[in-house]
């Protein structure tokens, strides 16, 4: 069951500690999960199992989908991997810019 | 969004590093979340944080802790008059102000910087407002009366995420931050050193000998100055400078003179220099021009890179930047008109005076300029200073780069002044160190420049008007040449 998502909506996972901010997404339901499991507004009071396979998040890393139509913000890093509709969404090759302040 | 968010990341992820080096204090992000909660503490409901006093401690904290209750942070500029002082105070009331001075002003409360970091600990949420503002910052007036312009929280956030890596510094790195809260490099600093897990180092008073020993001390790997206080620092250390351990410089806020920059490269041949250039409309930088530039331009024997020293660079690539003419066409490379920008990170916002932003999101920065076939923007100044004379649009810069490059010419600036003839013409004020008379200041313009630009009144100065961030005045030029 997808919902739509509007920027700045912070996702936390039912199976770890990771929590998301969506930065941007498209005007379409989204089924978005985490280590299997759907992810969801404000923490769980307690974690489920997670399930498949699972390569964990980073904090301050960004997520995008293959065609960067969505792109979501790792706010608090965990174990499960983030998946949006069954596909696992990767971590976007950041780009390096000098320091200006 | 929340700019709340980027304290809460560091504290999570980097909670043991230092964040804020204040004279004796020194505090870690963990320490810094936790004083910016107590800040928030303080803070009544329906009162925005005003910010008035110099770079304490307290003002990481107070930006935060005004974005965790949900308020505007205000930092106000502590050096102008009283009056001026009670109209600003009058229009960000009902306000907790954060100051060493009593207030008398209706609805607003002042409290001590020492005391605003003392108390219980603020343990709501940081709200996520649609279109919620994080900082009014009242312009720096220079033309007319201040504005208080409206970074909101999107548009700050969207302008670190843009330029910075989450934790991309390294434990040792220390940022210098010798710009006042009130400028937009100031609160931009605080923004990107905590995303970045770079530790703060505050120096409330610039001078240039506070600022090398400072930064001797400290270690400090990255700095942000005004072109001011890095030509004072030039000027002060000479022909040495010994600071092994500074790696970057950024600076912005004006035009650069390239002797001062030129200068500023032989002193530190190891430090990366990146021109910032930004509004305080578009919170902070939208184009940069990197260290590789820098030391291409500085080296080069061809002329349109050689010059490219005294060009902004290009737009972030969150940023998309067109020249337009006055009358809106497209302007071609080499072609001189007022630069827009859009993106994100743009507010183009004021208060009481809504948004600039035309119907497809551009903002006129008012500044003119062109950008060269490489796509490097060159700034020519803001469009009010344009001397227009006999309908012919003469930008001060040109003249003023042709001046400055001579060795008794310590500073100069092309104003309008009324002519009869032409409505407009050149009046150059001079700062001298040498003898150079007026017949050689003519001569030398009318060799590089089209008579047009010789100047027809030559005033000498012993210096020249700045604000203290290091804007020149030039209405207080034209004034003084006035009469």
């Amino acid at each position: 069951m997808g919902q739509i998502y509007k920027p700045g909506t912070k996702l936390s996972s039912t199976v770890c500690k990771t929590q998301i901010m969506v930065l941007r997404a498209p005007a379409e339901e989204l089924e978005i999960t985490c280590g299997g499991a759907p992810m969801q507004v404000g923490d769980p009071a307690e974690l489920g199992d997670m399930t498949g396979e699972n390569f964990g998040t980073l904090v301050g890393k960004r997520y995008t989908d293959e065609a960067e139509s969505m792109e979501f913000l790792c706010t608090r890093g965990g174990d499960g991997s983030v998946g949006v509709g069954g596909y696992v969404i990767d971590v976007k090759a950041a780009k390096k810019l000098p320091s200006s302040d | 969004m929340n700019i709340h968010l980027i304290l809460q990341m560091a504290a999570d992820a980097m909670g043991h590093r230092e964040a804020i080096v204040a004279g004796k204090t020194r505090l870690t992000f963990e320490e810094l979340g936790r004083a910016a909660k107590v800040v928030a503490s303080h803070i009544h409901t329906g009162e925005r944080v005003g910010y008035f006093t110099e770079n304490h401690q307290v003002m990481p904290a107070a930006l935060f802790g005004a974005a965790l209750a949900g308020t505007q942070f205000v930092p106000m500029n502590y050096r102008l008059s009283s009056d001026q002082i009670e109209a600003q105070l009058a229009r960000i009331a009902p306000a907790v102000v954060i100051t060493d001075r009593d207030m008398h002003v209706d609805n607003i409360r002042d409290i001590l910087p020492v005391d605003a970091l003392t108390g219980d600990h603020y343990e709501g949420e940081a709200p996520d407002v649609d279109g919620g503002v994080a900082v009014e910052l009242f312009t720096s007036g220079t033309t007319g009366e201040p504005k208080s312009a409206i970074l909101k929280h999107d548009n700050l956030m969207a302008y670190i995420f843009g330029t910075v890596e989450f934790m991309s510094a390294e434990e040792n790195e220390a940022a210098l931050l010798a710009v006042p809260p009130y400028h937009i490099a100031g609160i931009a600093a605080v923004l990107s050193s905590t995303y970045a897990g770079r530790k703060m180092v505050q120096l409330p008073h610039f001078t240039a000998e506070a600022w090398i020993d400072l930064a001797k001390r400290e270690n400090v790997t990255n700095a942000f100055l005004v072109p001011t206080m890095l030509q004072r620092i030039v000027e002060l250390a000479g022909e040495d400078l010994d600071l092994p351990l500074l790696k970057n410089v950024a600076y912005g806020g004006g035009k650069m003179p390239r002797q001062t920059i030129e200068a500023a490269m032989k002193l530190l041949p190891h430090v990366n220099f990146t021109n910032a250039y930004g509004l305080t409309e578009t919170s902070a930088t939208i184009c940069m021009l990197g260290p590789d530039d820098h030391r291409e331009a500085f080296t080069s024997k061809d002329p349109a890179i050689k010059r490219r020293l005294g060009s902004a660079g290009m737009p972030i690539p969150s940023i998309e930047l067109q020249i337009r003419s006055e009358e809106g066409a497209l302007c071609g490379a080499e072609e001189t008109g007022l630069v827009w920008v859009r993106g994100d990170q743009v507010s183009g916002e004021y208060k009481g005076l809504g948004s600039q932003l035309d119907a497809d999101g551009w903002f006129l920065t008012k500044d003119r300029g062109f950008v060269d076939a490489g796509g490097y923007l060159f700034i020519d100044g803001r469009a009010d200073d344009v001397i227009v004379r006999g309908g012919e649009n003469i930008s001060p810069g040109e003249i003023e780069d042709v001046v400055r490059a001579h060795a008794a010419i310590k500073d100069v600036a092309a104003v309008a002044v009324a002519d009869v003839e032409w409505g407009e013409a050149v009046g150059l004020a001079v700062v001298c160190t040498g003898d150079i008379s007026d017949d050689e200041i003519c001569a030398m313009v009318k060799s590089q420049l089209r008579s047009s630009r010789l100047p027809s009144v030559i005033h000498r100065m012993d210096e020249l008007p700045y604000n203290e961030t290091g804007k020149l005045l030039r209405r207080v030029i034209r004034d003084q040449l006035a009469n």
